[in-house]
């Protein structure tokens, strides 16, 4: 247990590339917790797919021992957060269990949406905070003017900010003496009962289910018989410990502490994220307030591309939501595509992890469906009850009303594209609710159908504003809209894996949009192929296939054979990517590409 | 796979990789050289001719022999009929046997085919490819109309068996030009035509070119429209199409090629050449049809023959479904089709290459017949309809395996 006056518990606030990762990395060398030869890049994003990225999926934490000027030993725990705004719950997790933030900012970038809201966030949490300026080494830095941004557009008095560069070193003897000079110690009572918060938990393949926790009051001991407060189960601690950033098992972990237990948790579902811990014989008044349930907000379908795959697949799934609560997963069938799931995630990136994991890790090929947002339906009867899948949409004489989600989105752009940025904003149905300049920066604040950004909204973002724009967003309210469902007809039948529900507004342009893409991604066939797009029995755009007319090898001699078994073998291939819908061969792609719009 | 009770045909292939220049269209094996030594190419070819004879499962009667190229028709005529007997020494040759060499159409080599006759040769295939001088030089030939008729009319004096090549559908060709053409060499009453839609294939400089955004040749649609018409045009003028891109009279049609179709063996000899043939049968007890591909470049193949006594550099063994797929792929080339009976009688149970419910979806839309008997009284009970030939590469993967 450590003098809670020696504590200082941080976490880190950056935008993707600011150099986040590589900061912590330099805190964690200069405190020696691990060796040279030890030091991958990148301590803390262990996943293949976060260092490649270089995102931050799961917050990850790690206690350092810093000696410092004032000659005594401090214990720092760094918690380091995704900068991703699909993991933005894991943020405010983070930032529940630490006094203070880092905020670290690219001198020649400067302030991006995603660090803005995060560093609202942490200023809501009464955090002290620390401003860095990163890469100060590059030519391309301009520290004031990044300076007189971070007090313009956050409003922080950045006149202390540290000059850094993870690259050279400078700068992070400075950054460990602010953490300790600035950052308030935690407070908290090692005799009162025991009252713990827990931050988060996930399975691990040699050491079962990690419970993180941060201690607020009272000491946490091996042996000792806990109690989840909001799930009511009890456990016995196994093992108390601290990311070094190795796990090293210590003794208790007391007030202002963080680390890890292991206690018997069979499942990380029965480790609520939130959740208070407590001493079953002596246990506290009140549970902490807990955290908002992260409730998957983007659903999409997968589909084995072999349909033997199904079940592997489900064994794929279960695993990952071993490790991530934060997705949903239930069994669909569709007419198109066979047998799969309806999966449910925090935002685009987050499905994109999933997705990619599964082929990485499972060595699956899927096929994915375009992502749709979760609409509230009334019917007449005055049922309710949430929409998932386009294809499931009731018959509309028997709606009431549907409601879809808002959202408010922040954008920071070079005012060089503001024009462009705002009519995309305009396109999308967006509300313009705020607009300032910071510098030769705009920043505009839009409230937007979650349906209209869901897609490709950020991908058009990035190619109007040449990467420059940053974009955050947070649920806003359901509001009730004019939506309808889109049906696609393959020689006139229904493909469900192809509908969607769009403003009855851009109904027609949309339909069309996706014939003409479904023209240029299905290949031609033997016959004429007729797409339409309906809004229930009317026909709203077409576009017709011609049929194939030749497909024959001119010359084909003796010394032609081989080659031509290998063009059989790769026509049978090609064929097995595709999926049969009636005779039509659809290619897999289509059915994600087909919705997206593109320029319009 | 179990041993047919009568052997298929044998046939000989002579690669002769030499041009006198690289045609932008061509990827076949074709080196611009003039330092090699021909004679000693002829005697590598009699050698690795040996060497495969002995690989095989028996020594049959050849059937046909064809000079190949590159340009076979700059061979020096010794050395033409120094291979054409020592193939008749080790093989022995069926009374009927075809002997063909491509030939350009310039009036140097129209009159080196009088030699090539009396070597033993009895057909020959010019590839006159145009009768437009445009075309030609678009297809990077170096002769012109002009000389090409007067190259063929030389030739048709030692020869009856005589085919000609053209090649059609180059972009911009209109039905009307094609329709010219086709006429034209219609007019010359020659017993075999081999028309070729122009395919632009990897490693030419047509394929750079068209990379680099050139349009060469037509669009599928087009293309099929001028295949419909020279099906039309050439069976009203007794010249029927008895395979893609061939046409002749019944009793012209080129053997060697029918053997390639029909999947008989082959031997294939010279640089870059491909065999197929029925091995010895105890050296592989269950695969038996080899296929062999020999090294492309001249030289390196030359020392491998002098040094070893053959040039092969790759050797396949194919199994039943293997040789099935073979027979069927090619077999569905020709107008006459396959029987699928005699493959089943080869390579086992239909059900382990063909997919059955696919063929019946085929014969419904109009791609495939069944039970079309041919005058040559051969049963063949799977054939490609006018409309499915044009699209046989799909049908193809549609119905195998």
């Amino acid at each position: 247990m450590t003098d809670i006056s020696h504590i200082r518990n941080f976490s880190i606030i950056a935008h993707i590339d600011h150099g986040k990762s590589t900061i912590a990395d330099r805190l964690i060398q200069s405190c020696g917790g691990l060796s040279d030869r030890e030091m991958k890049q990148q301590v803390l994003d262990s996943m293949d797919i976060e260092r490649e990225r270089g995102i931050t999926i799961k917050a990850q934490t790690v206690r350092l021992d810093y000696r410092a000027k004032d000659g005594k030993t401090y214990v720092l725990n760094l918690m380091d957060t995704p900068g991703h705004v699909d993991f933005g719950y894991e943020v405010s997790r983070s930032l529940s269990a630490c006094e203070g933030s880092l905020l670290v900012v690219d001198a020649s970038q400067g302030v991006e949406a995603q660090t803005l809201a995060n560093v609202y966030q942490a200023i809501e949490a009464d955090h002290e905070i620390v401003s860095v300026l990163n890469k100060i080494d590059l030519p391309a830095a301009e520290p004031e003017r990044v300076k007189a941004q971070i007090e313009e557009v956050i409003g922080l008095d950045a006149s202390d900010a540290i000059a850094a560069s993870a690259k050279t070193g400078q700068g992070i003897n400075d950054i460990l003496e602010a953490l300790v000079k600035k950052l308030p110690a935690p407070t908290g009572d090692s005799e009162a009962p025991l009252q713990a918060l827990l931050v988060d938990s996930w399975y691990d393949a040699y050491l079962g289910v990690m419970t993180l926790v941060r201690v607020r009051h009272g000491v946490l001991k091996k042996g000792m018989k806990i109690r989840m407060m909001a799930t009511g189960a009890t456990h016995v601690i196994e093992r108390v410990g601290v990311f070094a950033p190795k796990p090293v098992a210590i003794d208790s972990l007391g007030p202002g502490e963080i680390g890890f237990i292991n206690a018997g948790v069979k499942r990380v579902a029965d480790a609520k994220v939130g959740d208070t811990i407590t001493e079953e014989r002596r246990q506290c008044e009140k549970a902490l307030p807990g955290f908002a349930p992260s409730v998957p907000v983007v659903f999409c379908g997968l589909f084995p591309v072999d349909t033997n795959d199904f079940s592997t697949l489900r064994d794929a799934l279960e695993k990952l939501s071993l490790n991530d609560a934060s997705f949903s997963f239930e069994a669909e069938t569709s007419a198109a595509l066979g047998f799969g799931f309806r999966c449910g995630f925090l935002g685009l990136l987050h499905m994109e992890v999933i997705r990619e994991r599964l082929s990485r890790e499972f060595d699956l090929d899927l096929i994915s469906t375009a992502p749709s947002v979760v609409y509230q339906m009334e019917m007449t009867d005055g049922k309710r009850f949430d929409l998932h899948n386009p294809a499931d949409m009731p018959d509309v004489t028997r709606l009431a009303s549907i409601e879809e989600p808002w959202i408010k989105a922040t954008i920071m752009t070079p005012d060089d594209f503001l024009g462009s940025v705002l009519t995309l904003c305009t396109e999308r149905r967006g509300e313009q609710l705020d607009l300032t300049y910071a510098g030769n920066r705009a920043m505009v604040v839009y409230r937007l159908p979650l349906n209209e950004v869901v897609f490709d909204f950020y991908d058009r973002l990035k190619s109007i504003t040449r990467g420059y724009a940053s974009f955050d967003y947070a649920l806003d309210s359901y509001r009730p809209g004019d939506l309808v469902k889109v049906s696609i007809l393959v020689n006139g039948d229904p493909v469900d894996a192809l509908s969607m529900i769009v403003h009855r507004d851009q109904a027609e342009g949309k339909g069309r949009a996706i014939c003409l893409r479904l023209k240029d991604l299905v290949p031609r066939q033997m016959f004429k192929v007729a797409l339409q797009a309906a809004i229930g029995g009317k026909v709203i755009a077409r576009e017709t296939i011609a049929a194939l007319r030749k497909d024959v090898t001119a010359k084909c001699y003796g010394g032609d054979i081989t080659r031509k078994k290998k063009l059989l073998e790769k026509q049978k291939e090609g064929k097995k990517k595709m999926r049969q819908f009636g005779k039509v061969d659809i290619p897999q792609n289509a059915f994600f590409e087909a919705l997206k719009m593109g320029d319009n | 796979m179990p041993v047919s009770d009568t052997n298929p045909d044998l046939a000989l292939y002579i690669h002769w990789p030499f041009c006198r220049q690289k045609c932008p269209y061509c990827d076949f094996n074709s080196h611009v050289r003039t330092t090699h030594d021909s004679a000693e190419f002829g005697t590598a070819l009699c050698l690795e001719m040996s060497y495969m004879a002995k690989m095989l499962a028996d020594r049959r009667a050849l059937t046909s022999i064809f000079f190949g190229g590159g340009t076979p028709s700059l061979m020096p005529p010794a050395v033409i009929g120094k291979i054409i007997a020592h193939a008749e020494k080790i093989f022995g040759f069926a009374p009927t046997i075809e002997i063909t060499a491509e030939a350009n159409p310039t009036s140097v080599e129209a009159k080196i085919m009088t030699e090539f006759y009396h070597a033993g040769v009895n057909r020959v295939s010019m590839g006159v490819q145009s009768l437009d001088n445009d075309i030609l030089k678009f297809l990077g030939r170096e002769h012109d109309v002009a000389e090409a008729l007067s190259a063929l009319d030389t030739v048709r004096h030692s020869f009856d068996n005589l085919s000609i090549d053209l090649i059609y559908a180059t972009a911009g060709q209109t039905l009307n030009d094609w329709q010219n053409t086709l006429s034209q060499a219609l007019a010359f009453d020659l017993p075999h035509l081999s028309l070729y839609q122009l395919t632009i294939e990897p490693g030419t400089v047509f394929y750079t070119r068209q990379r680099n955004g050139e349009t060469l040749n037509l669009d599928d649609d087009h293309a099929a429209d001028l295949f419909e018409l020279t099906q039309h045009i050439t069976a009203a003028a007794g010249l029927p199409a008895y395979e893609i891109s061939n046409h002749g009279k019944p009793t012209a049609q080129c053997q060697h090629n029918m053997n390639y179709w029909r999947a008989g063996d082959w031997i294939g000899i010279g640089p870059g050449a491909h065999g197929r043939f029925t091995i010895a049968a105890d050296e592989y007890k269950n695969l038996q049809r080899v296929g062999t591909a020999t090294r492309r470049s001249p030289a390196g193949w030359l020392q491998s023959v002098q040094k070893t006594g053959h040039g092969i550099d790759n050797r396949t063994h194919d199994g039943a479904d293997a040789f099935a797929a073979e027979m069927i792929m090619m077999g569905l080339r020709l107008t006459t089709g396959v029987s699928i009976q005699q493959i089943e009688t080869i390579c086992g149970p239909r059900g382990e290459w063909l997919d059955d419910a696919a063929v019946t979806q085929a014969i419904e839309d109009g791609w495939l017949d069944r039970n079309q008997s041919n005058d040559s009284g051969m049963v063949t009970d799977l054939r490609a309809t006018d409309a499915g030939r044009l699209r046989l590469n799909h049908i193809i993967a549609m119905i195998l395996r």
